[in-house]
């Protein structure tokens, strides 16, 4: 159940909302990259073996 | 084992593959663990704390501002310790280390100046103050952005390994001052620290614990981001041998 937050409660969700979003998008850049960049060298690794 | 010895079979990480094996052993655990730690930490400080007689429940804010205040200081002391051993020993893992750093202590940064925004504007009356801890936060977010802005713009990377690291021992001074603008100055408007190993200096016992387990979740969190995103820049490095190989050969 929702905690009455009083008068500041715009304050206190904004702090979270804006840090939880933060911290989320850094995670979601992190792994996209990463898995973009590790199927990139898989790629480049299978056509260096096929090309000898 | 003898000192020598213990410090030889850590510079064996510094080989790549075994850095990623070992890693790629450790990351499932320390996702887990952060995000155990993190989900724990602030649903216990959000929904079971109660508010402070006199910040009301604005305190709640404390659970995300100290812990990512506290990583983006020691995310650049790490990237400062790893710069300092690509300068000396040349070690490429280590350069490739910090800076996959710098953009976890960036956005920590960022986390930690807008929560105290948000938090000052109802307990100080201003969403900023040019107050010795908040100048020097943003100097060091600053930093942050230089730093990775020249990783971006030298080709080279051995160049931008050397020239990356004299930017972090300069830019060491103001996360350090950062640190202890409110020792060193005394003055404006930000307290003292939250927590310290004084015990007389930390917060009420009833926010100590849920503060903790956060803080926990932030280092274990910063921990995972560092080695998976090193595990990228290294494949990404190697990415770029593999072309000029292939390049070299047509």
């Amino acid at each position: 159940m929702m905690p009455d937050l009083g008068k500041y409660a715009d304050t206190v969700l904004s702090a979270y909302g804006a840090s939880i979003l933060l911290l989320i998008g850094l995670v979601a850049i992190s792994l996209w990259r990463g898995r973009r960049v590790r199927a990139e060298m898989d790629a480049l690794e299978k056509r260096m073996r096929r090309d000898g | 084992m003898a000192a020598s010895e213990k410090l030889n079979s850590l510079w064996s990480y510094a080989n790549p593959r075994k850095f990623l094996a070992v890693t790629e052993r450790m990351l499932p655990g320390l996702w887990a663990l952060s995000g155990a730690c993190l989900i724990v930490g602030l649903i216990w400080g959000f929904f079971l704390t109660p508010d402070d007689y006199r910040q009301g429940s604005t305190v709640k804010i404390i659970y995300l501002h100290v812990p990512s205040a506290l990583m983006a200081i020691n995310g650049w002391l790490m990237m400062l310790v790893m710069s300092l051993i690509w300068l000396i020993r040349r070690h490429h893992v280590s350069a490739l280390a910090a800076r996959a750093a710098a953009p976890i202590g960036a956005t920590m940064t960022v986390i930690a100046l807008v929560t105290g925004a948000i938090w000052g504007q109802p307990m100080w009356g201003t969403w900023w103050a040019w107050d010795p801890r908040l100048t020097s936060f943003l100097i060091l977010f600053l930093f942050y952005l230089g730093y990775m802005a020249l990783w971006s713009a030298i080709e080279e990377p051995d160049t931008a390994a050397d020239l990356t690291s004299v930017l972090c021992l300069v830019g060491s001074v103001f996360a350090l001052l950062s640190r202890y603008a409110v020792n060193f100055w005394n003055q404006g408007l930000h307290q003292g620290a939250s927590l310290s190993l004084d015990k007389k200096e930390n917060v009420a016992d009833v926010f100590y614990i849920p503060l903790l387990v956060c803080i926990a979740g932030f280092v274990l969190l910063f921990i995972a981001l560092v080695f998976y995103r090193t595990g990228t820049e290294i494949r990404a490095r190697r990415i770029r041998a593999l072309e000029a190989r292939e390049r070299a050969g047509a």
